[in-house]
């Protein structure tokens, strides 16, 4: 037998990664390791439903623990790959694991705020399960909790925090809200609905240091104060906002050691083509540590966090280590739910898109319809599932919805799809 | 333990012990069932859990809610009379022996 598969990372793309290697007939031994103590689970609902308090961790597992021996899937929990050599892995727990072939699904970790006091207590990231946890235990009543950055992350716990009673500011440095991933018309949207449900939103300005209370022992009055927690955030435009809890949710990037030990292009992400391959062809990679054609057009690089993306790269990263090519292909999708807020996500917009708007932004249940060279290419919707199933369908299907007869909210676009197809 | 019971294309039967409270797609997708995906999680977003239902069992399944509505309409490739998004069907004592058929593709 053969040494196998190793996949280095578990999560999201790398389980997938084995059961499509399974699914594909392989029959060698395929080995996970993970830095997390846990099995594989699902990310998405840890700053959505488990910080909410709705979903527990046991419910988070993405298998249970004999599918895992049925398929004969082992699984290195607790221990990072620090070395990958000639057929030879090493982790920092000092085990050594042979393989014969090597997928890598080692996904981001959090971008680093560099201002002074980030080491503090109080001061939270949010990427795994862990980091869930002790924020999760933060959030209480009345707690005043500063959310850095106002992208997915920091607006969903900013609607977690607002539910369990804290008093949310949410500040961020570009001028409006989730500028890398929506139209500026939802980012408007998202600000006003937010501050509408009590949350402070601060647009356009940066966070220059975080002070934190003197530690206890130097100065007798602070002895009540936990030593060097959080007390406040100062921000550029000299403002200072008293904090209990802050949250930094600033993006993520790539863990590209491994790929630059091996060898590998990468730019901001591992570099691979439709089939997954990086450019050291015989070596996989996928998930949100790649950087890939888009997958619709396979042109240009771009790198998608998301759950679809991780699962459809693996099954073409499983895919092309069986031998057998299948694309990378499918609609991106993405969805973020904030409270009552459904946001869904369809393609892959760019800030030159013309936007056209139906529905209703006032009854928070709209979607906004993104054209560019006059063709729908995406669609962000809020509270809006039929018109995120429609463009979905549409844009797998290379069908067009002209941007003139979408923006009748009375018509459904399903109809629009539907007539548009039969023409 | 309710027990509930997936059916493949090729006549397949996967009889899971399904915990009360979890969902009919959450009890596939961990123990592996092939063909049902729940890229979503479970969050009415995705289609990529349909099932058909027994007839025998559909009154008491129930019908799917709006949202659900208009996923089965667009996301699902073969929609039948007693489709429904697993996600969407939570296991009860009340469910135990349900059957229900897995679409050969999902979206």
């Amino acid at each position: 037998m053969s040494a196998g598969t190793l996949v280095v990372g578990s999560g999201q793309a790398a389980l997938q990664l084995a059961v499509s290697l399974r699914e594909f007939g392989d029959t060698e031994p395929i080995t996970l390791v993970g830095a997390e103590a846990h099995s594989p689970y699902q990310r998405p609902p840890l700053s959505k439903a488990f910080l909410h308090g709705t979903t527990e961790a046991a419910s988070l597992a993405l298998r249970t623990p004999d599918f895992y021996t049925q398929q004969r899937i082992t699984l290195v929990s607790g221990e990072r790959v620090t070395r990958l050599e000639d057929g030879i892995a090493a982790t920092d727990g000092g085990r050594t694991l042979r393989y014969q072939r090597l997928a890598l699904a080692v996904g981001v970790r959090p971008r680093r705020l560099p201002v002074p006091g980030t080491d503090l207590s109080g001061v939270h990231y949010l990427r795994d399960l862990g980091d869930a946890e002790r924020l999760r235990e933060r959030l209480t009543a009345g707690r005043r909790v500063v959310v850095v950055g106002g992208g997915f992350i920091g607006l969903e716990v900013a609607a977690a925090a607002t539910a369990h009673g804290c008093a949310v500011t949410v500040v961020e440095a570009a001028d409006r809200l989730l500028a890398r991933a929506v139209a500026p018309a939802i980012s408007e949207f998202y600000r006003h609905a937010h501050l509408s449900r009590g949350v402070d939103v601060r647009t356009g300005v940066s966070v220059v240091a975080i002070h934190g209370h003197p530690s206890s022992g130097q100065d007798n009055s602070a002895r009540n104060k936990a030593p060097n927690s959080v007390r406040e955030i100062e921000l550029g435009d000299g403002s200072r906002l008293p904090a209990d809890v802050v949250l930094i949710g600033i993006g993520a990037e790539p863990r590209l050691e491994l790929a630059r030990q091996l060898g590998l292009r990468c730019q901001g992400g591992i570099e691979v083509d439709r089939f997954a391959r990086t450019s050291r062809p015989e070596i996989v990679a996928a998930g949100d540590c790649t950087l890939c054609p888009e997958p619709l057009s396979g042109q240009g690089l771009v790198r998608i966090e998301s759950v679809q993306n991780a699962q459809a790269q693996a099954r073409a990263a499983a895919a092309s280590l069986a031998g057998r090519l299948e694309p990378h292909a499918g609609v991106p999708w993405f969805w973020s739910d904030q409270g009552d807020l459904k946001l869904q996500i369809a393609g892959l917009s760019h800030p030159g898109d013309l936007h056209v708007v139906r529905g209703s932004m006032a009854e928070e249940r709209f979607s906004v319809l993104h054209y560019r060279a006059g063709r729908l290419v995406a669609a962000d919707s809020v509270n809006q599932a039929a018109d995120h199933l429609a463009v979905r369908a549409a844009l797998a299907r290379g069908v067009d919805l002209p941007a003139e007869l979408a923006a009748d909210a009375a018509r459904p676009l399903k109809h629009l799809l539907l007539d548009r197809r039969s023409a | 333990m309710p027990k509930i019971t997936y059916v493949s294309v090729d006549g397949a039967e996967h009889a899971i012990d399904a915990t009360s409270g979890d969902s009919v797609m959450a009890t596939a997708v961990r123990n592996g069932v092939p063909g049902i995906i729940g890229e979503c999680g479970g969050n009415a977003s995705c289609a990529t859990c349909h099932v058909w239902v027994r007839r025998e069992f559909s009154d008491l399944v129930g019908a799917p809610g709006d949202l659900e509505e208009d996923l089965l309409d667009l996301g699902v490739s073969e929609r039948r009379a007693t489709s429904r998004l697993s996600c969407q069907i939570q296991v009860s004592p009340a469910l135990d022996g349900l059957v229900v058929d897995i679409p050969p593709e999902q979206p």
